[in-house]
């Protein structure tokens, strides 16, 4: 299967199979490049300290996952990263400035995509058109452009339509386009998140539990998809509770307990941390 | 039958004003989930603008198919403008408020656009110049203007125009996405507020040209004339299905028939006790019947999500 290119227009690498202009190699060469940095990311909702002053550290070119039991404050930390919520303390640094978290839109054209816990697609609209949607960030066409018919939105809207297809076909859903989006098996809804995701040409997949309520071969296809996007040069951060998946699919890990990050490392190191192990299984259980 | 012709002639004309108006209702609650009860008054606007525009092309000796259409455009601006800015101002700053409070801001704004156009414009009846009077071709018994034929067909261009922007543009599959999401349509990049403004900016352009179609076919602007016409074409968005574009158009189309055909009927049933007079109150008991009886009007999706 071939991956499509990153721009339909501008056209770059249309043979190497790249997902982005960052190629597989150079990510390897500066693999200790720092992506996304959070420094001290403080949130507090009403008497609850969501997050406590947590630090992570993403570099380029690997898939980090965030673990933590439920209530942890994973998820927060998304929503913060993302602009949904206005995070009190710290600041996240992203591609070597600082990240402009004001709005998702803004976030979204910095260049970090995410998806849900809860499935969140458009509905009512077909499974091209919510690839479709992704595209908005990445072309210029406006209001005035769209009303008057210029040339130049119509190449424009049909190179969106053809980037969609292609990632639609990435991730094997390209006989399901004209489908409503509602009605597309569970599975299937979770593919049609990361297509939508990645139509924003993000460095930064984010996906929230991704492998949730999936069955054990709806879980080995989506590890290969993740490890397929990492490979096309983006640069994956995963919360998932299939902690199996997590120690086999990440380079990196880090652990949030009641909003503090207590271990960040790599998985087998992880897995022997004695404060981690506690975290999991209750205090005082050893 | 000649009566019942007539009717569903005058019913269809005020049904494609009514559809116009409708959609802005429809648009903006689709998005916002706001009732924009100002929105009448920006049709009100529009019927000024355009009459003033007109009065002052024609003075200036142009011909009357450009001074019609300059007007339009006029008023279209100035409305497409207010809109805008509505929005900006009275809507904007609470997004995310308790949905009481806009729901009385759009009160608010609406009392003010029509006392600020009574200063304006005054609080008379502003008559069109003489120049109107439209040619009459009778059809079976019944009468029709081509002034009537000319209202009917541009709203029918505007309403495909408006249904192939939502489902044929880039613009358009945002405003779709922002509506059925608005937060997930902006981690996909999609500036919303642009978005937000131009829903207000479409609805409020299609409202100037029914405020100048209601200008031409009554002949007179006034400055409360955007309330009645505002709750009928609320009315007749609730009957499609609030949030619905197609429900808007069909709900506008056909109170306009319900309307029209009541008032030509109502004297002969009553025995002359009520009279046509009466037509107002038709569109309000459509209102209590479809609330009552289908809430979600007859092309609307029964409430998911949204609260």
């Amino acid at each position: 299967m071939t991956a499509p290119e990153r721009n339909a227009g501008a056209t770059e690498h249309p043979s190497t199979g790249q997902l982005s202009a960052h190629s597989a190699s150079a990510a390897t060469a500066r693999a200790a490049d720092v992506l996304l940095e959070a420094r001290r990311i403080g949130k507090r909702f009403g008497g609850l300290q969501a997050l406590d002053g947590v630090s992570i550290t993403v570099r380029r070119g690997e898939i980090y996952g965030l673990i933590g039991p439920n209530g942890a404050g994973k998820t927060t930390l998304f929503n913060c990263l993302t602009g949904l919520y206005s995070h009190d303390a710290g600041e996240f640094r992203f591609d070597g400035a600082a990240l402009d978290t004001g709005s998702p839109d803004r976030v979204a054209r910095s260049g970090i995509a995410r998806t849900f816990q809860n499935i969140r697609l458009f509905g009512a609209m077909s499974v091209l058109d919510n690839v479709m949607v992704g595209r908005h960030s990445r072309t210029r066409g406006g209001v005035f452009g769209a009303i008057l018919r210029t040339a130049g939105t119509r190449a424009e809207e049909s190179a969106i339509r053809n980037r969609a297809l292609d990632l639609l076909g990435y991730v094997g859903l390209q006989e399901r386009a004209d489908e409503q989006a509602r009605t597309l098996p569970y599975g299937d809804q979770r593919r049609l998140e990361i297509a939508r995701a990645l139509a924003t040409d993000p460095q930064l997949l984010a996906l929230d539990e991704p492998a949730a309520g999936m069955n054990a071969a709806e879980t080995n296809a989506l590890r290969a998809l993740i490890e397929r996007i990492r490979a096309d040069g983006v640069t994956v951060l995963l919360i998932e509770h299939d902690v199996k998946l997590v120690m086999g699919l990440c380079d990196r890990v880090a652990v949030l307990d009641f909003g503090v990050r207590i271990a960040e490392d790599v998985p087998a190191v992880i897995q022997r941390n004695a404060e981690v192990i506690r975290a999991y299984l209750g205090a005082g259980d050893d | 039958m000649d009566i019942f012709l007539q009717q569903v002639i005058n019913g269809l004309v005020l049904g494609s004003v009514y559809a116009l108006v409708a959609l802005g209702y429809t648009m903006v609650y689709g998005i916002l989930g706001l009732i924009n009860f100002a929105h009448g008054d920006v049709v009100m606007v529009g019927a000024f603008t355009g009459l003033a525009l007109l009065k002052a092309l024609l003075a200036a000796g142009t011909g009357l198919p450009i001074a019609l259409a300059g007007a339009a455009l006029g008023a279209v601006l100035a409305c497409g403008l207010l809109g805008v800015a509505i929005e900006r101002i009275a809507y904007r700053p609470l997004r995310h408020a308790p949905r009481l409070a806009p729901l009385i801001t759009a009160i608010g704004v609406s009392i003010l656009i029509q006392y600020v156009a009574a200063i304006l414009w005054s609080k008379q009846y502003l008559a069109l110049p003489a120049a109107f009077t439209p040619a009459t071709w009778q059809i079976g018994g019944a009468s029709v203007t081509d002034l009537q034929v000319l209202i009917v067909l541009l709203a029918g261009v505007l309403m495909a125009a408006l249904l192939w922007l939502i489902h044929g543009t880039k613009l358009g599959c945002a405003m779709r996405a922002t509506e059925q999401n608005a937060e997930v349509a902006g981690l996909m990049g999609i500036n919303t507020n642009r978005v937000i403004a131009a829903t207000f900016l479409i609805g409020s352009a299609l409202a100037a040209l029914a405020g100048i179609m209601v200008l031409l076919y009554y002949g007179v602007a006034h400055y409360f004339m955007g309330f009645m016409l505002g709750l009928k074409a609320f009315t007749a968005a609730v009957l499609g299905g609030i949030g619905s574009v197609p429900g808007a158009m069909l709900g506008g189309l056909m109170l306009g028939l319900i309307e029209s055909l009541a008032s030509g009927y109502i004297g002969d049933f009553t025995g002359g006790v009520f009279g046509s007079n009466y037509r107002d109150v038709f569109a309000f008991i459509v209102l209590i019947l479809v609330l009552v009886l289908r809430p979600a009007g007859l092309l609307g999706k029964a409430q998911g999500e949204r609260a």
